[in-house]
């Protein structure tokens, strides 16, 4: 199915998902996270792999990336939803799909993006007593050596 | 006079007819020892690991050294060629195989990123600048990003020359 049906699909389902201008995505709404993950995972669509969560730190909010992929129908789509600084909780998706574990882990640790009803939310990458969240725009270590400008 | 002569308890020496003998001291008979027979540990952190799988396959062949016997325990090993780049998460975990490696024991940092943290020193949190910066004595620094096989080996023949030249047992 090419990506425009996708999409066509989605908004007819799901009014509050809006396009976005300069890329493939669909934002949704926080709120709605479960219930889209949900129709999205179930026939016709069936995206039964969750690729990958990331997240981008765009200062003001942080863009959370969700990027879908169905190996039966052989299509993709990207999700997209905005968390403003103040709330970083969203709901977990590690009960649809179980590749949802790690990659919410991951984010959590490197942006400090709350998972709620995640099983085992602990970070991954860094040391457990780590403190901060690193790709985060204002993280700074006491020792980073900053790359002087030359 | 004969040199055997000269030997306290001369007598208890049997020449095989035909054969010579030599005269050492126990102590460099020890360091010829100790230094031709090193027993490295299996510890690849990252890229340079590559090259210290070449140097000890066929084609390079670090056993003509008499340092190939790649040990997976840290308590069979006495040296420790720290091959990559540390993070800081594996930072105990160096310093806890190190503390667990019988004395005498050595340690080659290779690499640039084993001697200072190499291109991840600027700007990065989550690379340990080095590993001396650990509180671990290196013995040879190899640089090279990664450094070749034969890096690796004359890094080698440093160690053995410093293990030869070595003053007195205070390893």
């Amino acid at each position: 199915m090419r990506t425009d049906e996708i999409l066509a699909i989605i908004k007819a389902e799901f009014p509050d998902a809006k396009e976005e201008t300069g890329s493939d995505g669909i934002v949704i709404p926080k709120e709605r996270l479960l219930e889209i993950a949900r129709y999205l995972k179930s026939p016709p669509l069936a995206f039964d792999n969750l690729h990958c969560i990331t997240a981008v730190d765009r200062k003001e909010k942080i863009e959370l990336v969700y990027i879908l992929y169905s190996i039966g129908e052989r299509h993709g789509i990207t999700l997209k939803i905005y968390l403003t600084l103040e709330d970083l909780n969203v709901a977990s998706l590690s009960e649809l799909w179980k590749s949802a574990n790690y990659l919410e882990r991951e984010v959590y640790d490197l942006f400090g993006v709350v998972f709620l009803n995640h099983p085992d939310l602990r970070r991954i990458l860094n040391p457990y007593d780590w403190k901060g969240y690193p790709l985060r725009k204002d993280y700074s270590h006491p020792q980073l050596v900053v790359k002087p400008r030359l | 006079m004969a040199v055997i002569e000269k030997i306290p308890a001369a007598k208890l020496i049997h020449k095989i007819p035909g054969g010579g003998f030599f005269l050492t001291t126990t102590e460099s008979l020890l360091k010829w020892g100790k230094a031709s027979s090193l027993w490295p540990m299996t510890f690849g952190l990252a890229c340079c690991a590559f090259e210290m799988i070449a140097a000890g396959a066929s084609r390079f062949d670090i056993d003509r050294f008499g340092a190939g016997v790649f040990r997976a325990s840290p308590r069979q090993c006495d040296v420790m060629i720290v091959a990559g780049t540390i993070c800081v998460k594996m930072n105990d975990c160096i310093r806890r195989l190190y503390a667990q490696m019988p004395e005498p024991k050595y340690v080659i940092a290779m690499g640039n990123c084993a001697i200072s943290g190499g291109i991840f020193y600027y700007d990065t949190y989550s690379v340990t600048k080095g590993t001396d910066s650990l509180g671990i004595p290196v013995d040879v620094f190899i640089p090279g990003c990664p450094p070749r096989p034969e890096n690796l080996l004359v890094g080698l023949m440093k160690l053995q020359e410093k293990i030869r030249n070595e003053k007195n047992a205070d390893r």
